[in-house]
């Protein structure tokens, strides 16, 4: 029995934690934030030299060959910071190549993936509420048409990966014909969205793309359950430093009991759940009897109470926390996105539900 | 990562499992024993095995094995599948014993360790009184030496199992004139004599596991006082570095969901089997979530401590979490029995016998809210996880304060 971080893993946080530090303190999260692009090359290529571009990609093509929970603990860390980028769409559109692509494919594409001379995204929620691999409907034999929304920098990215009518995955170019792309507006301001809208624009199956997609869909919730963890106790800290600091009536704030029973709830939520986002990632690579519904659990549960938490986050700091300066809306609206993203937790429970049989 | 418990592991699970065939339940000749002496050959057996009262030294009964949490766990394991007695799980074991092997005198480890240890010596707790709850260290009950003895007066509360006990083990105040805290001692008196008076306490539930005690001239030997005149206070807050079951707590909500989930294919809605109702659905798998979390930290929790390192805040909020589970389930529990939730918990049962089926449910219903108050209130909980596990600043009201 281990259930705990092994050394290379505690050293992974350790450096990306380290690197953004340096790299990617509060003033330039909010300044990339604030920005037009939400994006920052000079941070994105620092993230592609500490490998997170290839983490989970074979060695043969320029990764680092680790595991789902490896990729995880990256974006746990990358979360906690409020790193702004491409990094959650780039790592599924890579995975979905290296599950699903045929072996030209994955050659043609993953060592450019993981060396970040090319950013790849995913297309995969359709308007409705549609995320689910059955649930896709665009068609085109070799030419695509329809609308994909909520697409993570689908204006930075090479290629991207589309999900379609049968559960199969397609790769379409930035640069074909009949390629649209405009900004969504999304409430992450760390994670842009944009609408990608196809008119027959030419596109390549993958080959496996069918068996790839749910694999791919479950690797996104546990990424954005590592998020939600990371986002629900970022903010539970800055509460409680707040707390620490604030001073009324003479004293500071956390002598109140009101206030610190609300930041143990908060916390009583968060703590154990890393646990829970630890296991899912876990059972990915080994436990496949369990990973789907893992996976669908994590990201119901995690970023249910992330956004309870965020809640409770705003109130802990009073008026300062309603405001746009106040850096609380950063990892707010980050558990917005990884709340909605890939389908609400009610969707995910509901499913939960079928694959345990009830 | 590997949650599978390794090789070593697993032979000793293997070990431990033909142990358990070969005495459990009891064979031959000792079949046809009564059942508590049946248990009490076998304990002894599992003693010397190793598997059971493994952090008490052999000189007091107990079979003295390094603490060694995954052995301790899959020990649990084992003999929760086979249903064999495990250990003495009375607060006499669990809190006494540790406590008298830390601070007790050889001859009172000698005397009071391995009968309790083997379930002979039964206990119970003189500690809250009805005027200190959560503001223990405010307790009034005196003891005064007169000659050899102490002679104590006053009153205890929530006294679980005193009905039963041949021992309290007890917080008096010897010495009024100091401080608060440092005006305490430990005392060990004997529960049958006429000066102690049990009166059970009957909770909502109907049944009554509680009592008041009422102490009037109680008398027990001058040297029956753990640690010395005053530092009472100190020997009750003493644990030994023993196995800390950081997963027995978190195995508790999990059966306990797994019965939930049973109940729900079991009860009807609309017709139907309630686990089909969408919101039935909703609300078990987010309550799953939670349960999840609980039972992976304990995973967490279990290899930390073999690996002798802190969970960190995590530890502090076992119970609270242990706690809001059972609420949880008690709610939903409620609407899937539905208008069966108008009985009561034992109406058709002896007092004091747990209750099965629905009412079983409504018993447990209740006895959450017993759970979430006992051995420290949901509210003193969060002080302690803010306090010690956020780093908050303490509560001025709780500053030590003057006995008197």
């Amino acid at each position: 029995m281990n259930f705990d971080l092994s050394e290379e893993q505690q050293l992974l946080q350790q450096t990306v934690g380290q690197f953004l530090e340096n790299e990617c303190a509060a003033p330039l999260v909010r300044e990339i934030f604030e920005g037009e692009t939400g994006f920052d090359p000079a941070l994105c290529k620092g993230m592609v030299e500490l490998g997170l571009a290839g983490l989970h990609l074979p060695e043969e093509q320029g990764g680092a060959g680790l595991e789902l929970i490896d990729l995880a603990l990256a974006a746990e860390t990358l979360g906690r910071a409020g790193a702004p980028g491409p990094f959650f769409g780039h790592a599924l559109a890579s995975l979905a190549i290296r599950l699903g692509g045929s072996e030209e494919q994955q050659s043609r594409w993953l060592p450019r993936l993981a060396g970040g001379d090319a950013i790849g995204t995913v297309a995969l929620g359709e308007e409705g509420g549609l995320w689910q691999p059955e649930e896709w409907t665009l068609v085109g034999d070799g030419k695509l048409c329809g609308r994909k929304l909520h697409v993570p920098y689908a204006s930075l990215a090479e290629v991207t990966v589309v999900g379609v009518a049968g559960g199969g995955l397609v790769l379409v170019e930035r640069s074909a014909p009949g390629v649209e792309i405009a900004p969504v507006g999304g409430v992450d301001r760390s994670r842009r969205l944009d609408v990608l809208d196809l008119d027959g624009a030419p596109c390549e199956a993958l080959p496996e793309g069918r068996t790839a997609a749910p694999r791919v869909r479950d690797a996104g919730l546990v990424l954005l359950a590592a998020d939600a963890f990371a986002a629900g106790s970022r903010l539970v800290e800055m509460s409680v430093e707040y707390a620490k600091t604030r001073e009324q009536f003479g004293v500071t704030i956390g002598h109140f009991q009101a206030l610190k029973h609300q930041l143990v709830d908060m916390a009583v939520e968060i703590e154990p759940a890393r646990a829970l986002y630890w296991y899912a990632a876990h059972a990915f690579d080994h436990i496949p009897e369990e990973a789907e519904r893992a996976a669908a659990l994590a990201k119901a549960h995690l970023t249910d109470i992330a956004m309870r938490v965020a809640r409770a986050a705003v109130e802990a700091h009073g008026g300062i926390g309603f405001t746009w300066e106040c850096d609380v809306q950063i990892w707010f609206k980050r558990a917005m996105f990884d709340r909605a993203f890939l389908g609400t937790p009610a969707v995910h429970r509901e499913r939960a539900a079928q694959l345990a049989g009830w | 990562m590997d949650l599978t418990y390794g090789k070593e592991y697993e032979e000793f699970r293997e070990e431990v499992r033909a142990f358990l065939a070969a005495n459990w339940p009891p064979k031959g000749a000792e079949a046809e024993l009564p059942r508590e002496e049946g248990k009490a050959r076998f304990r002894e057996r599992a003693v010397t095995c190793g598997y059971l009262a493994r952090s008490i030294p052999k000189r007091f009964g107990g079979s003295e094995q390094a603490p060694d949490e995954i052995r301790a766990a899959i020990i649990r394991e084992e003999f929760f599948r086979a249903h064999a007695p495990g250990d003495i799980r009375g607060i006499g074991s669990m809190m006494l014993v540790p406590t008298l092997l830390e601070k007790g005198e050889e001859w009172q480890k000698e005397k009071f360790v391995p009968p309790t240890v083997r379930g002979e010596f039964i206990w119970c707790q003189g500690y809250s009184e009805p005027g200190s709850g959560s503001d223990l260290a405010s307790l009034k009950a005196r003891a005064e030496l007169v000659g050899d003895e102490w002679v104590i007066n006053g009153q205890k509360i929530w006294t679980t199992n005193a009905h039963n006990a041949d021992y309290m083990f007890c917080l008096c105040r010897t010495e009024p004139d100091a401080s608060k805290h440092a005006g305490i001692s430990y005392l060990l008196i004997p529960m049958k004599q006429p000066g102690v008076e049990v009166q059970p306490l009957r909770q909502m539930t109907g049944g009554a596991d509680f009592n008041q005690v009422f102490l009037t001239d109680a008398r027990t030997p001058r040297d029956w006082i753990v640690g010395k005149r005053g530092e009472g206070w100190i020997v009750s807050r003493s644990t030994l570095k023993h196995e800390r079951n950081s997963i027995g707590a978190a195995a508790q909500s999990t059966a306990m969901f797994a019965g939930l989930v049973q109940l729900a294919k079991s009860a009807r809605r609309n017709g139907r089997p309630a686990i089909e109702d969408p919101e039935i659905r909703q609300r078990l798998a987010a309550l799953e979530g939670t349960v999840r979390s609980h039972e992976y930290s304990g995973y967490r929790q279990l290899t930390l401590d073999a690996k002798g390192q802190s969970p960190g805040a995590l530890q502090t909020m076992n119970k609270l979490i242990s706690t809001n589970i059972g609420h949880e389930v008690a709610k939903i529990a409620l609407d899937l029995i539905d208008d069966d939730g108008l009985l009561d918990p034992i109406a058709d049962r002896a007092m004091g016998r747990i209750p099965s089926g629905n009412r079983g449910w409504i018993n447990q219903y209740m006895y959450s809210l017993g759970i979430a108050v006992a051995g420290g209130t949901a509210n003193i909980q969060r002080n302690v996880i803010g306090e010690r596990g956020l780093g908050l600043p303490r509560d001025a009201y709780a500053q030590g304060r003057p006995g008197k």
